[in-house]
């Protein structure tokens, strides 16, 4: 096989190319054969450490001697995260949420960590943020941003709402009231003035929605001189005088048919208790009521005194 | 030599090279003798500049390392000062830096990094001092590599060995130190409780010193390096570097006393006596010319003189110079090396904007991230309010109030959030939800600028601005 090349004293492959073009035998450098050496041994100390081969006589495979698994390895990464979680969990679960809510470090940990929490319980129906869903009548769920609450924006409040679940209720008036007196009262009620006509206190709204048709918050009834409706949301696509024809429209289909009414075209206003249904743990419940309180519409326990720096500095 | 001349360039004339070119593929060590001299000193002096290496780590300043590059807590300390992630912009700039004063030097006077300043170099010049120490000189050692084992071979290299480890170890941990309190990691290192990430890099750290400085030596720089490689192409012919004057040396022969002036007249100053040869680290024969196994450590530069001392002549046979010089062409000035003008500019560049930015890393950084889901929320009263999440970054050495204002925006705008001075914690960044609320019929514009300004409660100068938008619906 090897032979020797005249110009050069290394034997040669024994192969010649082009008459003169030859292969010497050099022996590739020290270190390199070294590395190749640990590269081999590496591979078979990785083979035996981990699962690597099936082992098909006994229909099963090789397990590895180091004993890793994907799902152990998860398990352990879990376990870190569970770790840096535990002592805000642990300190959360004999905490009201106003307390959790006076506490920033918690309030901090509950804003970050509760994303997870509404996106898998409360986005379906509010939205991602809070910032509501629609169907085809409209607004479906309410936005928890804003600063209108139907049953109250204090924390205990919306920690209520949640354990519980909300039904708003209103009748539908399409057999008691004629169709104009329907036209002028969701015009008045459009226009944010409901005591505008006399129809309002007349026909018994009031007993509901009170006699200044702010709404009152133990029965959920809609707050109607504000700029927020429940079931109407503005559309930027639309001008000025479109959006108040729609917001007409939609106001004329709720006193018509109701919420919760029973009727098939009447509105659909349901929350339901997530405390009764069990999918939330109490303190899942409280950490969600302090995440939706902070989406910037929650109101405080004393909100004369929070409100009054707020106002002055408006002037 | 007409043969040779005609064959010059053909394939086989490569092969007639390799026959007498040697090529160092690690089958010998090499045992270099060491001799004193000037350049000897210099190398020396360099490489005692690793000591800083070893001892920079337990220096305190207030209490603390006073250089710790904190990989757990993001942060770069020396003395006083303390750079956080956010201007990590300026390691760039120093690295490039750095690299250009790698070309600039290497173009001006060759691989001056390789020779005097490399770690691969310090490293196997203390661990060959120390076998030399030990197993004696060169010819001793040859003896001795291929004497058969006895006691006392065993005794010698095991002695030899240890030392070699126990420098690797102090290295690795030496190396550590620089990113963990040195104090503290000594301490955990006693006690076998450092975490699993320090055990790797004391096992990397020492393994390769061991194997590369020890084991490995010139083939480092002959097969591994890539920067032997990329400066070997940086120099050319108005590089300075080590060169036998082949027209003072040629034609080089042994001295004979019988020669007689004639003889001698006929002779070039090269004795051929091999001294350059000895002593080089790499076995490199430097009369065969500039080559990729020169790290230009002017070893033989020092060998060379003390055997000119001897036989009579001139110093400066083997000598720095140029090939320009070496050819009899007239040395060109500095301005007309170009390239070494172009690395000199972007050195200054480079360090021009480290000196920006260390003089301007500011106290505090403000970052703010409106609310894109909503991008406004509409109120009970009409009014429009945006939600944006603060990031405030304290990057002083102690915690402090900062009040929130805003220029721009909409008319009657009101800050939610910020009613009192909010507390930043120092060395990290501190995050806030600001709310601000403007009237819907002052809105104009669908997207309105707003600029938010905090500024320290104890001190006006410490302050930042970011400028960002203020949504609101269509119009």
């Amino acid at each position: 096989m090897s032979e020797k090349h005249e110009v050069s004293s290394v034997p040669t492959t024994g192969h010649v190319w082009d008459d003169d073009l030859a292969d010497l035998t050099n022996q590739p450098p020290k270190w390199w054969m070294l590395g190749l050496t640990a590269s081999a041994l590496f591979c078979v100390v990785y083979f035996l450490y981990y699962p690597s081969f099936p082992l098909s006589t006994v229909g099963g495979y090789f397990k590895g001697i180091g004993g890793w698994t994907a799902i152990k390895e998860m398990e352990a990464d879990v376990g870190e995260v569970e770790a840096v979680r535990g002592k805000f969990e642990a300190r959360l679960k004999g905490m009201t949420p106003a307390a959790i809510l006076a506490d920033s470090e918690l309030t901090e940990y509950v804003t970050r960590s509760g994303k997870v929490l509404f996106g898998d319980n409360c986005a379906a129906c509010h939205g991602q943020n809070g910032i509501g869903t629609h169907d085809r009548q409209g607004l479906f769920a309410p936005i928890l941003n804003d600063d209108d609450w139907l049953y109250g924006g204090k924390i205990e409040d919306i920690h209520a709402s949640i354990e519980g679940g909300r039904q708003g209720m209103m009748m539908a008036h399409k057999d008691i009231l004629s169709a104009a007196e329907i036209d002028a009262l969701a015009n008045a009620v459009a226009k944010g003035q409901p005591n505008s006509t006399p129809l309002f206190a007349a026909k018994g709204c009031t007993a509901c929605h009170g006699e200044d048709g702010k709404g009152i918050q133990a029965m959920g009834s809609a707050n109607l001189t504000d700029k927020i409706w429940r079931f109407e949301v503005r559309n930027d696509k639309l001008n000025d005088a479109e959006n108040m024809k729609k917001l007409v429209e939609g106001i004329k289909r709720t006193i018509t048919y109701g919420v919760n009414s029973g009727n098939p075209q009447g509105r659909v206003a349901v929350m339901p208790s997530f405390k009764e249904a069990g999918k939330l743990s109490d303190a899942e419940i409280k950490k969600l009521a302090v995440y939706v309180y902070k989406f910037g519409g929650g109101q405080s326990d004393a909100p004369a005194a929070a409100k009054a720096p707020a106002a002055g500095a408006a002037k | 030599m007409e043969i040779e001349r005609k064959e010059a360039g053909s394939v086989t004339g490569i092969y007639q090279e390799l026959e007498h070119w040697n090529v160092n593929t690690g089958a010998k060590t090499i045992h270099a003798k060491r001799m004193p001299g000037f350049f000897r000193t210099i190398k020396n002096y360099t490489q005692a500049l690793y000591l800083l290496f070893f001892l920079v780590p337990y220096l305190r300043w207030n209490g603390k390392q006073a250089i710790l590059f904190d990989i757990t807590n993001s942060q770069f300390h020396f003395f006083n000062l303390t750079v956080l992630p956010q201007d990590i912009w300026m390691l760039s700039l120093l690295l490039l830096l750095l690299a250009m004063v790698l070309f600039a030097v290497t173009s001006v006077a060759s691989r001056v990094w390789c020779g005097y300043f490399c770690f691969q170099t310090a490293w196997t010049d203390w661990f060959t001092w120390i076998e030399d120490k030990i197993e004696g000189n060169p010819q001793a050692r040859r003896k001795l590599d291929v004497a058969p084992w006895n006691v006392g071979k065993i005794w010698k290299k095991s002695i030899k060995h240890f030392i070699w480890m126990l420098i690797s170890l102090l290295t690795g941990i030496s190396f550590s130190t620089w990113f963990v309190d040195a104090y503290d990691y000594w301490n955990k290192l006693v006690h076998f409780q450092l975490p699993l990430v320090g055990w790797v890099t004391l096992a990397t750290l020492f393994f390769g010193t061991y194997i590369l400085a020890a084991l490995l030596r010139e083939q480092v720089c002959m097969w591994m390096c890539p920067y032997a490689r990329i400066q070997g192409v940086m120099t050319d012919s108005q590089t300075i570097l080590p060169a036998y004057d082949f027209r003072r040396g040629e034609p080089r022969g042994k001295l004979h006393r019988k020669a007689g002036e004639e003889g001698r007249a006929a002779q070039g100053d090269c004795i051929d006596c091999y001294q350059c040869v000895q002593v080089c680290p790499t076995g490199v024969d430097i009369r065969d010319g500039q080559q990729l196994g020169c790290i230009t450590c002017g070893l033989c530069l020092d060998a060379c003189d003390s055997i000119m001392d001897k036989v009579g002549k001139p110093h400066g046979l083997i000598r720095y110079t140029s090939l320009d010089e070496l050819e009899g062409k007239p040395a060109k000035k500095m301005y007309r090396h170009p390239r070494t003008l172009v690395y000199i500019g972007i050195i200054l560049i480079a360090f021009g904007g480290i000196v920006y930015g260390l003089t301007h890393l500011g106290s505090i950084a403000l970052k703010v991230i409106p609310e894109r889901q909503p991008l406004y929320v509409n109120l009970s009263d009409g009014s429009i309010q945006n939600k944006y999440d603060f990031k405030v970054l304290n990057k002083t050495d102690h915690d402090f109030h900062v009040t929130v204002t805003a220029e721009g925006g909409v008319k009657d705008q009101v800050i939610i959030g910020a009613e009192k001075p909010l507390l930043t914690h120092h060395g990290r960044s501190t995050s806030f939800t600001i709310f601000v609320r403007a009237p819907g019929e002052n809105i104009k514009r669908e997207v309105t600028p707003i600029v938010f300004r905090i500024q320290s409660v104890d001190d006006p100068l410490i302050a930042a601005e970011y400028k960002t938008k203020f949504n609101g619906p269509k119009r």
